[in-house]
């Protein structure tokens, strides 16, 4: 097996003493689009901001990106190693302009050129940014700010992309579009988590998922194994 | 007729010096609360040693007063720093009581350092090449260099200031932080070093006001107190959080501050028999305040951006 792009081995994030998520563990190989399914309050948010040292971890397990040991690391050095968050309430920097939110999302590049070049990705992935560039970001629609937050999570060409629920929240039209820039990303071959309530899409999009319940990690597998199996047709896909 | 104009012309340049010593004097703890929402009670006496610094370190170097500003500006960034991480920091955990009595105690903590080495004694600096000098501009309209100095000073210190913010990258980490430290911190900002910065680049700048502000104020452990409630009322009355607002409230307020002498001018030309009020100046400071406060808490300007 080759050498995992993320490996997360047995966390526990407890709230005032009470565990939240129970000794979870996730492999995410380059290359893959994994996803993290689960019904709402199941956890999936806490274990993202565990990855991202958002979350206080306990004592037990590690975190290792690219072989090294993240746990317990401060969030913005895990972010200077390639690993970006797009967090599920965007966090926008809404009274500033678009392109200065963008240009924030490659604070870590140093190489101006470098800086450039992923604006124009990042508008070309997204025209209606392009046009949008001088408007503060607060005063774009829901989706539009969608777009703002995964074009800044893209602004450092990151080695992980994690998506904490992008289609939260957003118009049909707009939740069949941020599924088309997963797919393109994916193709692109980049690495990507996607946290979604959308169980049925998700799992339709990644490689491999995990489905969150009650704070652990309760079924793994390739996509087409969880979209056959009947726990995951029960409990979010409606079957019988 | 004319002794009333003169009076006016001359309350006119005082206070719109005075306003920039005063936006000075307000610019870092607009700072502060902009990157972290605290408000610093102790900044008049980040003030207090920077005027102690200007005190003690020209005549031991044997320098002009004005050439010892850079050593005020190291001194209120050391000390902005040492607060920060010394105690600032250990708050931000608590509750909003906790900033607010902290940054208290961190008042009365520097202010009785101040008693025990330096004494109550007022003192003031004496010699310089500012010192006693002005520029007349026409019969009874007089400049003092030392404020004059310090005007152009504090143009300088918000020019600086708004081109670190606005064109600089840690200006643009700093404003981020401000915005949302979360987010910032999904950029790879360091918050906690732009919350350091905040309070170094506070207490610089304030320490600063304060080595301008000996040559012609003289300083006393207590002075701090007098020149917190007037950058409260400046910031308040900008817009917590505002560079610019600070700029302008700080000479709107420095205007205020001469309408008495004006005044009790006019009435003795007009020859009303009216009580004089120029001993009350402050007190239309902070009654604008509370107005302010009452009537449009975001102040002039708007919070923040």
């Amino acid at each position: 097996m080759p050498e995992p792009m993320l490996e997360v081995s047995g966390i526990t994030v407890r709230y005032s003493g009470l565990p939240v998520l129970r000794e979870a563990s996730v492999r995410v190989e380059e290359g893959q689009t994994v996803a993290v399914v689960g019904s709402n309050g199941a956890g999936k948010s806490t274990l993202l901001k565990a990855i991202m040292g958002a979350a206080r971890t306990g004592p037990e397990g590690s975190i290792k990106f690219l072989g090294q040991e993240i746990k317990g690391l401060p969030t913005e050095r895990i972010v200077r190693r390639g690993l970006i968050y797009v967090p599920e309430d965007r966090k926008l920097f809404k009274p500033l302009p678009v392109e200065e939110n963008l240009l924030l999302g490659a604070f870590v590049v140093s190489d101006e050129a470098a800086k450039r070049r992923s604006l124009e990705y990042v508008y070309e992935l997204f025209p209606r940014l392009r046009e949008r560039r001088a408007q503060p970001a607060g005063s774009l629609s829901g989706g539009e700010q969608q777009m703002v937050a995964i074009g800044r999570g893209l602004m450092s060409d990151p080695k992980l992309l994690i998506l904490d629920e992008p289609s939260l929240g957003l118009a049909p039209l707009m939740v069949s579009e941020v599924f088309q820039t997963v797919g393109r990303l994916q193709k692109e071959g980049r690495t990507v988590i996607l946290v979604e309530q959308n169980v049925l899409e998700a799992l339709e999009m990644a490689d491999y998922a995990y489905v969150v319940q009650t704070g652990r990690i309760r079924h793994q597998g390739t996509s087409r194994e969880l979209l056959d199996s009947d726990v995951v047709q029960k409990a979010f896909l409606g079957g019988v | 007729m004319e002794t009333l104009l003169i009076e006016l012309l001359k309350s006119l340049v005082s206070g719109l010096l005075m306003g920039m010593v005063f936006a000075l004097v307000a610019l870092g703890l607009t700072i502060i609360f902009g990157v972290m929402d605290i408000v610093n009670f102790a900044h008049g006496e980040f003030l207090m040693f920077g005027m102690y610094t200007t005190l003690l370190v020209s005549p031991l170097m044997g320098v002009d007063p004005l050439l010892s500003l850079p050593v005020c500006g190291v001194v209120g960034a050391a000390l902005g720093m040492v607060c920060y991480f010394g105690v600032v920091r250990f708050l931000l955990r608590g509750p909003m009581v906790a900033q607010l009595l902290g940054t208290f105690g961190l008042m009365l903590a520097l202010r009785n350092l101040a008693l025990l080495f330096m004494g109550s004694e007022p003192r003031l600096v004496k010699s310089g090449v500012l010192v006693g000098r002005s520029l007349v501009l026409g019969p009874g309209v007089v400049l003092e260099s030392t404020k004059l100095a310090a005007a152009v000073l504090s143009i300088v210190s918000f020019v600086f200031v708004w081109w670190l913010i606005r064109r600089t990258k840690t200006g643009m980490a700093l404003t981020a932080t401000s915005l949302d430290k979360e987010g910032a911190r999904y950029m790879g900002i360091s918050t906690e070093r732009m919350n350091a910065l905040a309070w170094a680049l506070g207490g610089a700048s304030v320490a600063i006001a304060g080595g301008l502000l000996v040559n012609f104020w003289p300083v006393e452990p207590n002075v701090g107190l007098l020149f917190t409630m007037i950058a409260f009322a400046t910031v308040a009355l900008g817009g917590f959080g505002s560079i610019q607002g600070a700029f302008a409230a700080g000479i709107l307020i420095g205007m205020i501050v001469y309408i008495p002498p004006v005044w009790d001018a006019a009435t003795s030309f007009a020859g009303v028999d009216a009580p004089t009020i120029h001993g009350f100046k402050y007190t239309f400071v902070y009654l604008i305040y509370f107005l302010i406060m009452v009537l449009r808490p975001q102040g002039l300007f708007g919070w923040k951006q």
